[in-house]
């Protein structure tokens, strides 16, 4: 698995710091876990975090010393490393995403298109989608930031090819119109801060009677 | 801003040395379980945890609460850590930032993120690379130190505050775009001052 498309700086930053809304970092979190690449830079700056909160005036605590666990507790091992990445939904979602993708409760949107909302605690709204060889995911502008994970298939938009592991964290203004075309279903992972506003009559429906 | 916040929470350069030392107790409770080293490291570095928690809108109560879960696990998951895999201030901020996401904003998909990071993190580094560690550490200190005003202000309201990029650009009255471009030009100053390291 190549990646190409990575999680851009400032959204990086932000799920380092934990202030990316809830559904944005459960993708971000889920593009991670495939994307060595992406976890380094995390890794770093973690660092920010590190330094930030040492420079904190302290805050005297209360209690008279650490809370100590039994000393009969065995002290934690290292697991032996985790596949992270190869199952096809990757590891910091499937207590969101239970089962295969195949097993999915698909909610048809219109021709080609279907999607399977996640309830999620936080901010922000997290959902499956899979769209049909030679669809388009519908065109929208986007009224907050907006984060796309192919899990499966590929699409392609002005911005380049995506395939599995690669994500699409465009800015605000950025209108894009990506096709699936592979021979397979596409299905990615979608987290967008607000709904988003679709264009044309068809969208503007499905918007409506959906609440996509 | 920061001339009106409180005392609590108020941002502070940490001298190196004591970066140093800190790094030096946790590689103690890491290799030898030293219950010694980690109270010293509990004393240091626990009330500073604590007016993390503060800053990020816990209560006195719940951030000590929180501060002293952080710590534990900090001693719980010690064996885990290794110097070279990454930074000790890093890494406890990342437990108290999981900790704090746990319990005040409930949300499941963090939880299993950094245990392996830490791995891939070890499987990844080349040896030589943990030898320029605690150089790296202090480079990423200096570089936020030296960041301009305005850039220092985004980076502080992410990671302290805890705000995301639009509460961020409502708080300034700053377009988003604005926001994120602060945020990665601060983040290629401190990729820049590693550089040499890689």
């Amino acid at each position: 698995m190549t990646i190409t498309h990575h999680l851009d700086d400032a959204t990086l930053m932000s799920f380092a710091a934990g202030s990316l809304p809830a559904a944005l970092a459960a993708v971000a979190a889920a593009h991670a876990a495939m994307c060595p690449r992406c976890r380094r830079e995390i890794a770093v700056l973690e660092r920010f975090g590190g330094a930030l909160m040492a420079g904190l005036q302290p805050v005297d605590l209360l209690a008279g010393g650490p809370r100590m666990p039994p000393a009969s507790e065995p002290r934690a091992e290292a697991r032996a490393g985790a596949g992270a990445g190869d199952a096809e939904v990757p590891s910091p979602v499937t207590g969101l995403i239970r089962g295969s993708l195949d097993d999915v409760a698909w909610r048809w949107l219109g021709p080609g298109v279907w999607d399977h909302v996640i309830p999620i605690q936080g901010a922000g709204k997290l959902r499956l989608l899979k769209v049909a060889p030679e669809h388009h995911i519908p065109e929208h502008g986007h009224g907050g930031s907006e984060l796309t994970l192919v899990l499966r298939g590929s699409f392609h938009d002005q911005t380049g090819r995506y395939l599995r592991g690669d994500i699409s964290d465009l800015d605000e203004d950025v209108e894009h119109h990506p096709l699936i075309d592979g021979d397979v279903d596409c299905i990615s992972l979608v987290a967008s801060e607000a709904p988003e506003q679709f264009h044309g009559l068809v969208a503007r429906q499905w918007q409506r009677l959906r609440r996509f | 801003m920061f001339a009106a916040q409180p005392e609590v929470g108020r941002y502070r350069p940490f001298p190196r040395a004591v970066h140093d030392v800190m790094a030096d107790l946790l590689r103690r409770v890491a290799e030898h379980a030293d219950p010694a080293a980690f109270r010293e490291l509990y004393q240091s570095y626990g009330p500073r945890v604590k007016a993390y928690m503060m800053r990020r809108g816990a209560d006195a109560a719940t951030a000590e609460d929180l501060a002293q879960e952080t710590l534990l696990t900090v001693w719980r998951r010690a064996s885990l850590y290794a110097e070279e895999k990454g930074s000790a201030a890093g890494w406890v901020f990342a437990i108290a930032r999981n900790l704090h996401i746990d319990r005040l904003r409930r949300e499941v998909p963090w939880q299993e993120l950094p245990e392996e990071r830490m791995e891939q993190a070890s499987a990844e580094l080349a040896p030589d690379e943990a030898v320029s560690e605690r150089e790296r550490e202090a480079r990423v200190r200096a570089a936020l130190a030296e960041l301009p005003p305005e850039q220092h202000e985004v980076v502080a309201l992410s990671y302290l505050d805890g705000l995301s990029h639009g509460e961020i650009a409502a708080r300034l009255g700053l377009p988003l775009g604005t926001v994120k471009s602060r945020m990665r030009m601060a983040y290629q100053r401190v990729r820049t001052a590693l550089e040499d390291l890689k």
